[in-house]
């Protein structure tokens, strides 16, 4: 089963750069839903079956595949929004940055020791691959909903590392982590419907009113 | 006894949360502050044992941060009495149950010893004191909100990826895998030190955006400069310490690997780069809670010097943890009294302070004093224990930059808060119905006190839990 699971982590590189790659915002939406969707059944391949288990990966199915989702769409409809529009930087450019982080990653893995059930399989460089493609969405796109779905990429990374751990994360711990960074999510959906009603406008470089002279 | 700190202002919240009047409702934070600050007090004096499975031991480092904070909220609470008076406006309820509930996350941050649990308390801080920084529901506090939550989420985000990276090292060394403090410090040696220094790297980088030292403080100015004075308050005197305390967390952790040195260099540049930063930002700055961020970046740097230079300076660090918190407390009260009464926190309509409001002009500068550490006041001795161990260690260019950036920072901040509160009040000045009360005085006041207190004579039981907690901080050759 751990095998099938490394071959899906496959998709969801290629989903990151899915996300890179495209304005429409919708269609960025729905991609780094179906990621989160694919991050949801992954535990189930790895890990045993246990009633917690069911309950996290029903969470995880619920929050990032439905709900967060339709927040995300809903602030880009009451926005009247489609597309990312001049982003920091272009997106030629942060494909080939992407491409170079992914492959990076792949070198920063292959230094560090690991356990030998987890020598040929790619969790490690996914993971860190997935990390950096959210902080490079984070930092070079304008759009409020593009941020928020940097910081859900980058989070995806992190659940992927944490399938590694079941056995130092206590159950609670894991599930309490989770928990948070949903909420965070989420709390940032919220937020970006009040931007869209304060500025009629999703775009955070209009966030300028504290800038320093 | 530990897990009252916890469930009291959880029921707290819900309390408030049930209260439907909106005069009603800071009396009953106060309530909870005054219960909470009693346990606290309760559990310094006599500390239970740790718990047998090693995940909550109240300890040196942990009291010095837990009674900081409570003592900073037991007096913001009884401000929000005064304060959200003038705030009728708009409810309160939301105010209320995130401040409870960022008390109890604090509270947790404070007495836990596993990793894992600290880091879901502290995310819990930053997104409980979310809602709170969008009180005013205007366009610039949405985007204070925004940055905020977007700087110090990602942060938080790495730091767990650091933790992940630790626990993974844990596995590969084949020793227990686990996030519980302890049996990290003893199984320190044998860990991978790729996976070791990779995670210290995480931690750092994601502790200190938490914290806001520099350059990655960019969130601190808005988030200070839009919050209601009091949520600034904790924000700077509370979760700065909380994120500090993390830090301290992985600097233990440091001590019993090779990484020590790695980590401790890293801890004085950051802390120096943020103080030159605030140095830079400070002078000329119009809107005086921007300016009360930037001393508050200054301040988080100072901590991580004292941090970064180990031997004597630890114990001006967690000094410091208490002196900046309740100095802290002093200016945003005071200054957000200031900008209740001239609806302005611009200083070009804020002028004559002392005239128009004595007692709040007159502590406000009184807290400035402090916070630039001038005698008699307790920043003075931590910044001074800091300044004279990096010169007894030969650490001259660290001192010196450390001597200049608090010179020109006195300068910068004095340009702007003496204009603030000497002369004439202008002729334009927008009238409101804010008076100076015993409830909105009364809390500054006191903290000032405290602050006064501490800087001529520390209680004997706690400079034992200061040297205590410096004791665990120590570098073992």
């Amino acid at each position: 089963m751990i095998a099938l699971a490394d071959q899906l982590l496959v998709l969801v590189l290629l989903i990151n750069f899915v996300v890179l790659g495209t304005s429409r915002l919708i269609f960025s939406i729905r991609a780094v839903a179906v990621q989160g969707v694919i991050l949801g059944i992954l535990p189930a391949l790895i890990h045993p079956f246990s009633w917690h288990l069911v309950g996290i990966i029903s969470m995880i199915l619920a929050t990032k595949g439905a709900v967060i989702p339709l927040l995300l769409y809903r602030a880009m409809r009451s926005a009247g929004i489609k597309r990312e529009v001049e982003p920091f930087l272009g997106y030629v450019p942060t494909l080939l940055l992407g491409a170079v982080f992914t492959a990076l990653s792949f070198g920063f893995a292959g230094k560090l020791p690991m356990l030998a059930e987890h020598q040929n399989y790619m969790f490690v460089p996914a993971s860190i691959a997935t990390l950096m493609t959210g902080f490079l969405i984070l930092t070079t796109r304008r759009k409020a909903i593009s941020q928020v779905l940097g910081y859900l990429v980058l989070e995806n990374g992190i659940f992927i590392f944490g399938l590694l751990l079941a056995e130092a994360m206590p159950i609670m711990v894991e599930a309490g982590a989770l928990l948070d960074l949903l909420v965070g999510t989420f709390v940032m959906g919220i937020v970006i419907n009040h931007i869209s009603r304060e500025f009629s406008s999703l775009d955070t470089s209009r966030l300028t009113s504290l800038k320093e002279e | 006894m530990l897990a009252a700190l916890i469930i009291l202002p959880l029921i707290g919240a819900v309390v408030t949360w049930l209260i439907p009047s909106d005069r009603l409702r800071p009396i009953a934070l106060s309530v909870f502050a005054f219960g909470h600050l009693g346990v606290t007090l309760r559990l310094l004096i006599a500390t239970p044992p740790p718990s047998t499975d090693g995940w909550f031991n109240l300890d040196a480092l942990g009291k010095i941060v837990l009674l900081s904070t409570s003592v900073l909220f037991f007096f913001c609470a009884i401000y929000s009495i005064g304060y959200l008076a003038y705030r009728l406006e708009r409810s309160n309820r939301v105010l209320c149950i995130g401040l409870l509930i960022c008390l109890s996350a604090a509270s947790m941050v404070t007495i836990t010893h596993h990793l894992g649990l600290l880091w879901v308390a502290l995310e819990t801080t930053t997104i409980s004191m979310t809602p709170l920084i969008y009180f005013n529901r205007n366009a610039r506090s949405i985007e204070a909100t925004w940055k905020y939550l977007l700087i110090c989420s990602v942060g938080v985000a790495l730091a767990l990826i650091g933790l992940y990276f630790l626990a993974y090292a844990t596995i590969v060394a084949g020793v227990e895998a686990s996030l519980l403090l302890d049996d990290l410090i003893r199984d320190a040696g044998k860990l991978s030190s790729g996976w070791v220094h990779a995670a210290f790297v995480f931690l750092l980088v994601g502790f200190g955006s938490k914290m806001g030292l520099a350059p990655l403080h960019t969130w601190k100015p808005d988030a200070y400069g839009e919050s209601p004075g009091l949520v600034g308050a904790m924000l700077a005197g509370g979760l700065v310490n909380l994120a500090f305390l993390s830090l301290l967390r992985v600097y233990q952790l440091c001590l019993a690997t090779r990484e020590i040195a790695f980590f401790q260099n890293a801890l004085v540049v950051m802390g120096l780069f943020s103080m030159i930063m605030a140095a830079i930002f400070m002078a000329r700055q119009a809107d005086f809670k921007r300016m009360l961020a930037y001393s508050s970046v200054e301040h988080v740097g100072i901590m991580a010097v004292a941090l970064g230079l180990g031997g004597k300076a630890v114990f001006g660090a967690l000094f410091h943890i208490l002196a900046n918190g309740l100095t802290k407390g002093v200016l945003f009260l005071s200054s957000g009294n200031i900008h209740r009464s001239y609806n302005s926190k611009s200083t070009d309509h804020v002028r004559g302070a002392l005239r128009r409001l004595p007692w709040s002009g007159g502590i406000f500068l009184a807290g400035f004093i402090a916070i630039t550490g001038s005698p008699p006041f307790a920043p003075f001795i931590s910044e001074f224990t800091v300044v004279s161990s990096a010169f007894i260690d030969g650490r001259y260019m660290v001192g010196a930059l450390f001597l200049i950036s608090l010179g020109i920072i006195f300068i910068g901040m004095a340009l702007t808060v003496l204009p603030m509160v000497m002369g004439e009040v202008p002729e334009d000045s927008e009238v409101t119905s804010y008076r100076d009360t015993l409830w909105t005085v009364g809390p500054p006041l006191g903290l000032l006190l405290l602050v006064f207190l501490l800087g001529v004579w520390i209680p004997a039981p706690l400079l034992t839990i200061l040297r205590d907690g410096a004791a665990l901080l120590e570098v073992h050759p």
